[in-house]
Protein backbone atom coordinates (compact mmCIF):
# COMPACT_ATOMS: atom_id res chain seq x y z
CA UNK A 1 0.00 0.00 0.00
CA UNK A 2 2.90 2.58 0.97
CA UNK A 3 4.66 1.17 -1.93
CA UNK A 4 1.90 2.14 -4.44
CA UNK A 5 1.37 5.23 -2.81
CA UNK A 6 4.80 5.99 -3.40
CA UNK A 7 4.88 5.39 -7.06
CA UNK A 8 1.52 7.24 -7.66
CA UNK A 9 3.21 10.33 -5.65
CA UNK A 10 6.30 10.18 -8.10
CA UNK A 11 4.35 9.71 -10.94
CA UNK A 12 2.35 12.59 -10.23
CA UNK A 13 5.30 14.77 -9.79
CA UNK A 14 7.09 14.01 -13.04
CA UNK A 15 3.71 14.37 -14.92
CA UNK A 16 3.47 17.92 -13.22
CA UNK A 17 7.42 18.88 -13.50
CA UNK A 18 6.22 17.88 -17.60
CA UNK A 19 3.29 19.81 -17.70
CA UNK A 20 5.58 22.71 -16.07
CA UNK A 21 8.72 22.62 -19.05
CA UNK A 22 5.77 22.32 -21.47
CA UNK A 23 3.99 25.78 -20.25
CA UNK A 24 7.06 27.45 -19.47
CA UNK A 25 8.61 26.32 -22.94
CA UNK A 26 5.14 28.09 -24.01
CA UNK A 27 5.96 31.25 -22.40
CA UNK A 28 9.27 32.11 -22.79
CA UNK A 29 8.97 33.76 -26.18
CA UNK A 30 6.50 36.47 -24.14
CA UNK A 31 8.81 37.40 -21.77
CA UNK A 32 9.37 41.26 -22.88
CA UNK A 33 5.85 42.13 -22.04
CA UNK A 34 5.19 43.95 -18.37
CA UNK A 35 3.71 42.43 -15.58
CA UNK A 36 0.00 42.71 -15.57
CA UNK A 37 0.57 44.84 -11.91
CA UNK A 38 3.20 47.07 -13.49
CA UNK A 39 1.19 47.55 -16.67
CA UNK A 40 -2.01 48.61 -14.31
CA UNK A 41 -0.25 51.13 -12.17
CA UNK A 42 1.58 52.46 -15.84
CA UNK A 43 -1.86 52.82 -17.13
CA UNK A 44 -3.43 54.33 -13.38
CA UNK A 45 -0.76 56.88 -13.77
CA UNK A 46 0.43 55.61 -10.01
CA UNK A 47 4.06 55.31 -11.51
CA UNK A 48 5.71 57.30 -14.02
CA UNK A 49 8.88 57.59 -16.13
CA UNK A 50 11.55 59.77 -14.69
CA UNK A 51 14.34 62.37 -16.35
CA UNK A 52 16.98 59.75 -14.41
CA UNK A 53 15.85 56.96 -16.63
CA UNK A 54 14.29 55.15 -13.60
CA UNK A 55 10.51 54.63 -12.69
CA UNK A 56 8.95 56.52 -9.86
CA UNK A 57 5.86 56.82 -7.90
CA UNK A 58 3.38 59.29 -8.34
CA UNK A 59 0.86 59.56 -6.21
CA UNK A 60 0.92 58.12 -2.85
CA UNK A 61 3.61 55.40 -2.04
CA UNK A 62 1.74 51.93 -1.46
CA UNK A 63 4.11 48.86 -0.09
CA UNK A 64 3.18 47.43 -3.26
CA UNK A 65 3.77 50.42 -5.63
CA UNK A 66 7.26 50.60 -3.87
CA UNK A 67 8.22 47.13 -4.36
CA UNK A 68 6.84 46.90 -8.06
CA UNK A 69 9.15 50.35 -8.73
CA UNK A 70 11.92 49.19 -6.52
CA UNK A 71 12.10 45.76 -8.82
CA UNK A 72 11.94 47.55 -12.35
CA UNK A 73 14.55 50.05 -11.07
CA UNK A 74 16.71 47.46 -10.18
CA UNK A 75 16.67 45.52 -13.55
CA UNK A 76 16.71 48.51 -15.53
CA UNK A 77 19.85 49.69 -13.93
CA UNK A 78 21.63 46.45 -14.35
CA UNK A 79 20.47 46.54 -17.78
CA UNK A 80 22.12 50.27 -17.70
CA UNK A 81 25.33 49.28 -15.88
CA UNK A 82 25.91 46.63 -18.75
CA UNK A 83 24.84 49.06 -22.32
CA UNK A 84 27.28 52.14 -20.66
CA UNK A 85 29.90 50.17 -20.38
CA UNK A 86 29.54 48.42 -23.47
CA UNK A 87 28.91 52.01 -25.26
CA UNK A 88 32.09 53.54 -23.14
CA UNK A 89 29.61 55.45 -21.38
CA UNK A 90 28.76 56.00 -17.06
CA UNK A 91 25.98 54.42 -15.90
CA UNK A 92 24.32 58.19 -15.70
CA UNK A 93 25.02 59.40 -19.09
CA UNK A 94 23.04 56.05 -19.65
CA UNK A 95 20.25 55.96 -17.92
CA UNK A 96 19.70 59.76 -18.41
CA UNK A 97 19.57 58.89 -22.10
CA UNK A 98 17.21 56.01 -21.75
CA UNK A 99 15.02 58.58 -19.59
CA UNK A 100 14.78 61.04 -22.35
CA UNK A 101 13.75 58.05 -24.86
CA UNK A 102 11.46 56.55 -22.39
CA UNK A 103 9.57 59.65 -21.18
CA UNK A 104 9.44 59.79 -25.45
CA UNK A 105 7.72 56.55 -25.67
CA UNK A 106 4.85 57.11 -23.04
CA UNK A 107 1.66 56.83 -24.77
CA UNK A 108 -1.01 58.95 -23.50
CA UNK A 109 -2.39 59.21 -20.46
CA UNK A 110 0.73 58.01 -18.74
CA UNK A 111 2.82 59.97 -16.14
CA UNK A 112 6.10 61.39 -16.87
CA UNK A 113 8.55 63.55 -15.04
CA UNK A 114 8.93 67.53 -16.67
CA UNK A 115 12.23 68.71 -16.73
CA UNK A 116 11.01 71.11 -13.45
CA UNK A 117 10.81 67.99 -11.57
CA UNK A 118 6.94 68.12 -11.55
CA UNK A 119 4.66 65.05 -12.67
CA UNK A 120 3.21 65.43 -16.20
CA UNK A 121 0.20 63.66 -17.98
CA UNK A 122 1.43 62.82 -21.62
CA UNK A 123 -0.83 63.70 -23.92
CA UNK A 124 -0.82 63.27 -28.09
CA UNK A 125 1.60 66.35 -27.63
CA UNK A 126 5.74 65.40 -27.34
CA UNK A 127 6.35 65.56 -23.83
CA UNK A 128 8.45 68.25 -22.21
CA UNK A 129 11.58 66.43 -22.06
CA UNK A 130 15.16 67.97 -20.87
CA UNK A 131 16.89 70.35 -23.35
CA UNK A 132 19.43 67.90 -24.33
CA UNK A 133 17.17 64.96 -25.01
CA UNK A 134 17.43 64.08 -28.86
CA UNK B 1 40.70 127.04 53.05
CA UNK B 2 43.83 124.72 52.45
CA UNK B 3 42.46 121.16 52.46
CA UNK B 4 39.67 122.30 50.86
CA UNK B 5 41.23 123.22 47.77
CA UNK B 6 44.06 119.71 48.59
CA UNK B 7 40.45 117.58 48.49
CA UNK B 8 39.46 119.14 45.57
CA UNK B 9 42.52 118.99 43.95
CA UNK B 10 43.16 115.48 44.85
CA UNK B 11 40.00 114.72 44.00
CA UNK B 12 40.10 115.41 40.60
CA UNK B 13 43.96 114.07 40.02
CA UNK B 14 41.96 110.73 40.95
CA UNK B 15 39.64 111.31 38.93
CA UNK B 16 41.81 111.81 35.65
CA UNK B 17 43.84 109.26 36.11
CA UNK B 18 41.01 106.96 36.43
CA UNK B 19 39.51 108.06 33.15
CA UNK B 20 43.19 108.12 31.44
CA UNK B 21 43.18 104.76 32.29
CA UNK B 22 39.20 103.18 31.30
CA UNK B 23 40.32 105.20 28.08
CA UNK B 24 43.72 103.09 27.53
CA UNK B 25 41.31 99.74 28.65
CA UNK B 26 38.91 101.17 25.93
CA UNK B 27 41.67 101.53 23.29
CA UNK B 28 42.84 98.27 23.88
CA UNK B 29 39.61 96.50 23.57
CA UNK B 30 38.59 98.33 20.48
CA UNK B 31 42.40 97.24 18.80
CA UNK B 32 41.61 93.79 19.57
CA UNK B 33 38.03 93.62 18.32
CA UNK B 34 39.18 95.56 15.55
CA UNK B 35 41.89 92.74 14.71
CA UNK B 36 39.84 89.97 15.30
CA UNK B 37 37.34 91.43 12.41
CA UNK B 38 39.93 91.53 10.48
CA UNK B 39 41.15 88.00 11.09
CA UNK B 40 37.52 87.20 10.54
CA UNK B 41 37.20 89.19 7.17
CA UNK B 42 39.88 87.08 5.87
CA UNK B 43 38.49 83.46 6.44
CA UNK B 44 35.61 81.99 4.15
CA UNK B 45 32.87 81.15 5.74
CA UNK B 46 30.61 78.23 3.48
CA UNK B 47 26.99 78.44 4.09
CA UNK B 48 24.80 74.81 3.72
CA UNK B 49 21.98 74.70 1.15
CA UNK B 50 18.85 74.79 2.92
CA UNK B 51 17.13 72.83 0.27
CA UNK B 52 18.60 69.37 -0.98
CA UNK B 53 20.48 69.48 -4.62
CA UNK B 54 18.19 67.06 -6.49
CA UNK B 55 18.60 67.29 -10.13
CA UNK B 56 22.06 69.03 -10.50
CA UNK B 57 23.60 65.50 -10.14
CA UNK B 58 22.81 65.29 -13.81
CA UNK B 59 24.25 69.30 -15.34
CA UNK B 60 27.97 67.80 -16.30
CA UNK B 61 26.73 65.00 -18.92
CA UNK B 62 26.51 67.25 -22.23
CA UNK B 63 24.40 66.88 -24.92
CA UNK B 64 26.21 65.20 -27.24
CA UNK B 65 27.20 61.89 -24.99
CA UNK B 66 23.58 61.81 -24.94
CA UNK B 67 23.16 62.00 -29.22
CA UNK B 68 25.99 59.31 -29.15
CA UNK B 69 23.82 57.51 -26.89
CA UNK B 70 20.38 57.51 -28.17
CA UNK B 71 20.47 55.05 -30.42
CA UNK B 72 21.69 52.17 -28.19
CA UNK B 73 19.20 53.83 -25.49
CA UNK B 74 15.96 53.18 -27.90
CA UNK B 75 17.67 49.21 -28.83
CA UNK B 76 17.97 48.68 -24.91
CA UNK B 77 14.25 49.47 -24.07
CA UNK B 78 12.88 47.74 -27.04
CA UNK B 79 14.70 45.02 -25.93
CA UNK B 80 13.75 45.26 -22.28
CA UNK B 81 9.90 45.97 -22.95
CA UNK B 82 8.92 44.09 -19.70
CA UNK B 83 10.65 46.87 -17.18
CA UNK B 84 10.33 49.69 -19.66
Amino acid sequence: MGELMTKRLIKAVLSGAAIATALGGIAAPAYAQRDPAYAAARAAGEVGEKMDGYLGIVGTETAELRRLVNDINIKRRAVYSQRAQATNATLEEYALTAGCQAILATVPGEKYQAPDGSWQTRTSAPPMRDSRCP
Amino acid sequence: MKPHELTDHEGRATNCTMQGNAAMKGLKISAAVGMASLALAGCVTVEAPTEPIVIELNVNIRQEVIYRLAEDAGNTIEENADIF
